[in-house]
């Protein structure tokens, strides 16, 4: 079962490299941007089939390595 | 005074931090990441570096090594254990002590001596040290350190601050600040105060030819403190 997962800053935490991404596209022309936030994307390949088990041990997996609670939220955005 | 260096793969300051303990006393054992026990130590020092690459979060991977079990056991009853610069992160990812470290504000490494002001010297580290300000040495391009308001609420309730980014005075300015931390928070403790976690590195500090001897004020005033 594959699962893909994003990861973005909560949004107190300051960005800066979005910050620089957004400047950048408005040097380029891209005039209409109101923010941009940068992420992480992870696809993760398991051997769980079961759609609700993998689900919850990608939860785990979030909560304990692949994001930071602090600053980070995380989404599963695919189950195939 | 027995102190342990842990080496991770990428540890670059692990053999700086053996010659400065060695150099104060310390009777100092390096310690691989991978090894499950830790040897009989006063202090364990999480080095500088750059483990496994800054792979995901500074410090994450790291933090999630084997040796870090048994340095959670030790810090949870009481051991004391420090954290300089990618050490701090990996205290910070083990929950150890509170917060995280950010990208720098600015975007740029930072490499440079700063001042920083002893905040709290009811501690192991800094009792008996009569200086306020000490002048240490940065290189860092994720220490700019953050936590929610509620977290920042209960650190200054607990006093865990240890140092702040200041000038050479003492005087704490967001101008003074290199890197956007919260509160110019170069350094901090958890509630304890046997665990701390900072950014700059005592260790180059500790001769002259490596531009001032501030770091051997810390380290002859830590093992007094802790014999």
């Amino acid at each position: 079962m594959k699962i893909s997962v994003v990861i973005t800053l909560k949004k107190d935490v300051l960005d800066p490299q979005g910050k620089v991404i957004h400047q950048t596209l408005d040097g380029m022309g891209f005039n209409d941007v109101n923010e941009v936030r940068q992420g992480k994307y992870f696809e993760i390949d398991t051997k769980e089939d079961d759609p609700k088990k993998a689900k919850d041990k990608v939860e785990e997996m979030c909560k304990q390595l692949l994001a930071n609670l602090v600053i980070e939220n995380y989404k599963i955005i695919d189950l195939k | 005074m027995k102190s342990s260096v842990i080496t991770f793969p990428g540890s670059n300051c692990d053999r700086d931090m053996d010659v400065a303990l060695k150099k104060f006393g310390f009777k100092n054992k390096m310690v691989w990441h991978n090894d499950a026990e830790l040897p009989k130590s006063d202090l364990i020092v999480l080095p500088g570096g750059f483990s496994y690459g800054d792979y995901l979060r500074c410090g994450s991977m790291a933090s999630k090594s084997k040796i870090m079990k048994s340095v959670i056991n030790f810090a949870n009853s009481g051991g004391m254990v420090m954290g300089i610069c990618n050490g701090f992160q990996i205290l910070v990812e083990t929950g150890l002590v509170p917060g995280v470290l950010l990208r720098n504000k600015y975007l740029e490494f930072i490499c440079k001596n700063v001042f920083v002001k002893i905040n709290n010297k009811t501690n192991r580290y800094f009792n008996n040290i009569k200086n306020n300000v000490l002048e240490f040495h940065i290189a860092h391009n994720e220490g700019n350190y953050f936590c929610t308001q509620d977290q920042l609420k209960e650190i200054e309730d607990n006093d865990q601050v240890a140092i702040n980014y200041c000038d050479e005075n003492g005087k704490v300015e967001e101008h003074y600040n290199p890197n956007g931390s919260i509160k110019n928070i170069a350094g901090i403790f958890n509630k304890e105060k046997n665990v701390l976690g900072m950014m700059p590195h005592p260790e180059r500090m500790i001769d002259n030819c490596l531009s001032g001897e501030d770091g051997s004020i810390f380290f002859n005033n830590l093992i007094n403190n802790l014999k």
